[in-house]
């Protein structure tokens, strides 16, 4: 084949197999619609950047195949051996860049525009605070006014189907039409909040809080997913936004805080568990909340994460093993869990004693957690 | 006239070549090396082998990027070698290969006998083996029993994840302060030859835009390189000391490892890809048959993209939650550099512009360069805007983008020079069929393999994930057999290589009909030391 007809082929190619692609309608092939105000001005100066990178591809392009159609030796074509020395030559330092920076302009001028309307959170609004604090590997969101707070995981293949790693067990639910700030930090290490819809994304870091904001205009369904490397199951966090109107928003709340309630009751109960009542209880509660390291088997994922099965800490004496839960284990991925409730560290340290062949018999009181509490503040 | 310098040259040698000039024989000639010739070709061999390891790993990472679900890695064993693929690739293959090639071509080039300080040249080789074996020892590590877990953190390291890895990241870490040394080392030992060995009479614009952008680079390396063994020194620190620069839980501060680690990791991008522009400034008026296009604003060019390329870091980082004054200047700055890069490209271009061109290997990569790396400049203007940087931030769309960038940029440029110089460095011509060959399945599965990546990318799919959604399945299976042609191809490149070393025609002291340049006045391949009078550059063809 000679030098033309290779790329030419080359090129027909890689239509057909861009084509192949893009028939497929449920695929993407640029972000999705845009759900806020705020990411419709992400969306437009995207669309217009590729447009312009596009035609400057376009330009440099035509200019070499142009060149390497015409000027080659095999057409007889004779160098021109003072092309740098002629005015062009002299000057293209000068006209080029200053050609460059006129692009550039106008590239950051209109850049600069929408980030001044979506970078900073307008201040003098009425807005909604959402706190998100991500952790290995679960989201949790704090509707800082109302009171709520929601605890978001991923939730298996069998159960998620189609939409496994991008399916949670509760759904951050958000309200049309209201200005929503969100302020990120981090329990453990880094995460970010990424849903395409919302166009914003940001770093959450521990020690910081960092704050971004929409302003959502449509109802619907949108999906996202946890975009900085978090450790083992960074690809199992994913984030699911449900935008709602303001109605369904309230009646949601209200169901939300009627379950918070029963639930703090039944915690404040000050009586003796059964062992069968926490064994129940803390299976339930160590296959969510632990299960994604330790596994619903106990076996773990060593070297990362230990196994519990027959493990020291969990055969041992129960005052280490309710320190590690309480505390954590510095320099592994094992964190503090004192934001849960009595009952329900009860119920997990009493599964984990007596589950997978453990069967130390042990029952830990919630009572007990909160002697250990009072014990570690003084 | 070249003939003239040839019999000066000769006339040395004619006195002593019995009793000092031969290489000596065996294990010794390699291992107390001084010569630049030999220590070159050890860089070029050891830069090979780690293009190998490195691209292993990046099999694996397709494989198992293949289809959705976990298949084939678990999901830390996953990262880290995406961490391995990313060290080996740079700190392994384009940095080593780019030394090599500075090794043997910045003496002949200049017509210097052999680099500045020799000994010191055989010592910044030398620290590569035991760098590259910590390294890999990192990677194995993990796998014997009480080996800790696998450092699942990327080549970025960020702290506190960095802080929460087994033993494994401390090797890690001194593997990285080995490879400093080692580059640091080369770059001092650059920067000297290039200041006092040039050829009498060759003044600082008349040394040919390859030791240019060396010596542009090697000053990078200086500046940059400490501050990332800072850095990852200040990790080992939190790690076993009990400091807390990064650990928040300390008071310290995580984003204080990013500024330090980018502080190095962007110059680094300029790092890798200026010698292989360098190169193209070689190959391009070769094959064109006419001087290079703007000599002087290609050297301006570089040194406003090292000077500004030290100052935009931070376009990394845009999520980290700066202040709307400090990404307006980072955007901005960030965008800015497409002049001083654009200059570069369209000077090129322009030295192809009505010329007389015809299409051996080097000059068909120089062509796929100038096309593939402008598409990769432009993704990263697209980037360097803040507000659609909130999108693009840590997808695959950035995956796209740097591939595109470092493979045109850096590696394809490297290719493009051994083919370019091979002749010169074994005296056999290699074959140009399978060259071509070579060229057209490399850059073919290369687009197959990257292009689509920008699709997953807006669509939602985020970088260093081992599992993902059904959803992004067709484009992942689609790169994922790119990337094996693309991987397998290289295997073909070292078949060229062999095939030339053993079998090649003898080439003559040109080469090519139209090389211009000092090298080209030595015979193919060069005596075992050159230029010991320095050539007369009165009497050499310009």
């Amino acid at each position: 084949m000679s030098v033309i007809a290779k790329p030419v082929v080359g090129l027909i190619t890689w239509l057909l197999l861009l084509t192949a692609a893009s028939v497929r309608a449920e695929y993407g092939l640029n972000f999705p619609e845009p759900a806020a105000t705020s990411a419709r001005q992400i969306y437009d100066i995207h669309m217009m950047t590729m447009q312009i990178a596009t035609f400057l591809l376009v330009l440099v392009f035509a200019f070499v195949i142009y060149s390497l159609y015409f000027h080659r030796k095999s057409r007889g074509f004779e160098a021109d051996q003072n092309f740098h020395k002629s005015w062009f030559g002299n000057w293209s330092w000068v006209i080029v860049p200053a050609l460059v920076l006129a692009v550039d302009l106008t590239i950051a001028s209109n850049a600069q525009r929408v980030l001044e309307a979506v970078w900073e959170v307008p201040e003098e609004e009425d807005l909604m605070d959402v706190k998100v604090v991500g952790h290995q590997w679960w989201w949790e969101f704090d509707y800082l006014d109302h009171g709520i707070k929601v605890e978001s995981r991923h939730v298996g293949k069998e159960k998620a189907g189609d939409l496994y790693l991008r399916e949670v067990d509760n759904r951050l639910v958000l309200p049309v039409g209201k200005k929503i700030r969100f302020l990120h930090t981090s329990a453990d290490v880094l995460h970010a909040f990424w849903v395409p819809e919302l166009a914003v994304k940001k770093d959450a870091i521990p020690g910081y809080v960092t704050e971004t904001w929409v302003d959502l205009d449509r109802e619907g369904t949108f999906r996202g997913q946890c975009a900085e490397l978090c450790g083992t199951w960074h690809s199992r966090m994913p984030i699911v936004v449900e935008s709602v109107s303001e109605d369904k928003f309230n009646a949601w709340l209200e169901g939300q805080k009627t379950t918070m309630l029963a639930a703090a009751a039944e915690a404040g109960i000050d009586k003796e568990w059964g062992k069968d009542e926490l064994m129940e209880k803390g299976q339930s509660a160590y296959n969510t909340k632990c299960g994604a390291c330790l596994k619903i088997t106990g076996k773990g994922l060593p070297p990362a994460f230990p196994a519990l099965a027959g493990s020291p800490v969990a055969t041992g004496p129960i005052a280490g093993h309710l320190a590690i839960v309480l505390n954590g284990k510095q320099g592994t991925a094992m964190v503090a869990w004192n934001a849960l409730s009595d009952l329900e560290i009860a119920s997990i340290i009493t599964y984990e004693r007596n589950a997978w062949g453990n069967d130390t018999g042990d029952v830990v009181q919630p009572r007990d957690i909160k002697a250990a509490r009072t014990l570690a503040v003084k | 006239m070249a003939t003239t310098t040839l019999d000066q040259n000769h006339a040395g040698h004619d006195a002593h070549e019995h009793e000092h000039h031969g290489p000596p024989s065996g294990i010794k000639r390699w291992l107390f090396s001084t010569n630049h010739k030999d220590i070159g070709t050890m860089y070029l061999v050891f830069a090979l082998i780690m293009l190998f390891a490195g691209g292993a790993s990046a099999m694996l990472i397709r494989m198992e990027l293949f289809m959705p679900g976990l298949q084939l890695l678990e999901p830390d064993l996953y990262n880290n070698l995406v961490t391995n693929h990313a060290l080996m690739m740079i700190f392994g293959a384009v940095m080593p290969a780019a030394a090599g090639l500075a090794n043997w071509m910045i003496p002949l080039m200049i017509g210097a006998p052999d680099m500045a300080l020799p000994r010191m040249n055989n010592l910044s080789f030398w620290i590569l083996p035991a760098a590259a074996t910590m390294l890999i020892l990192s990677f194995v590590v993990p796998f014997f029993p009480g080996g800790g877990t696998q450092i699942n953190t990327g080549w970025t390291l960020y702290p506190p994840l960095s802080l929460q890895v087994g033993m494994s990241m401390d090797f890690l870490i001194f593997a990285i302060h080995l490879l400093g040394i080692s580059s640091v080392l080369a770059s001092i030992n650059i920067i000297v030859t290039i200041f006092n060995m040039r050829a009498p009479g060759m003044k600082f614009l008349d040394m040919p835009i390859f030791v240019w952008t060396w010596l542009v680079t090697a000053f990078l390396l200086i500046l940059v390189v400490p501050v990332l063994a800072g850095g990852v020194t200040m990790l080992l620190f939190d790690r076993h000391f009990g400091t807390a620069f990064f650990n928040a839980a300390g008071g310290g501060d995580p984003v204080l490892f990013q500024h330090l680690f980018w502080f190095f990791g962007h110059p680094e991008v300029y790092i890798l890809i200026l010698p292989s522009m360098g190169v193209l400034a070689s190959i391009v008026p070769t094959f064109a048959r006419k001087p290079l296009f703007g000599y002087n604003s290609l050297v301006g060019a570089m040194i406003a993209i090292m000077v500004i390329g030290m100052v935009v870091w931070a376009h990394h980082q845009y999520t980290i939650g700066m202040s709307l004054g400090a990404v307006t200047y980072f955007m901005v700055g960030t965008i800015i550099i497409s002049i001083p890069v654009g200059l570069m490209v369209f000077n090129y271009m322009a030295t192809m512009w009505k010329g007389a061109m015809t299409f051996e290997t080097p000059m068909l990569f120089a062509v796929a360069i100038l096309m593939m790396f402008s598409f990769g400049g432009l993704t990263g203007i697209m980037l360097a805007v803040v507000p659609a940087d909130m999108q693009y931030h840590d997808s695959m769309f950035v995956v796209a983008h740097f591939h595109y960038v470092l493979l045109p940029g850096a590696v394809f440029g490297l290719f493009a020079a051994v083919f370019f110089w091979l002749p010169k460095w074994t005296g056999h011509m290699y074959n140009e069929k399978l060259g071509k060959l070579f060229f057209w399945i490399n850059i073919i599965s290369f687009n197959i393999t990257f292009f689509p990546q920008h699709f997953i990318g807006l669509a939602g799919m985020p970088r260093r994930i081992a599992d993902y959604n059904v959803m992004f399945t067709e484009f992942n299976m689609v790169s994922s057999l790119g990337a094996f042609v693309f991987g397998l191809s290289h295997l073909l490149l070292l078949y060229i290589i062999i095939d030339t070393v053993r079998r090649g025609k003898q080439a003559d002291a040109r080469v090519w009909e139209g090389a211009k340049g000092l090298e080209w006045e030595l015979p193919s391949p060069p005596p075992f030391h050159s230029w010991t009078t320095p050539p007369n550059l009165a009497t050499v063809a310009k």
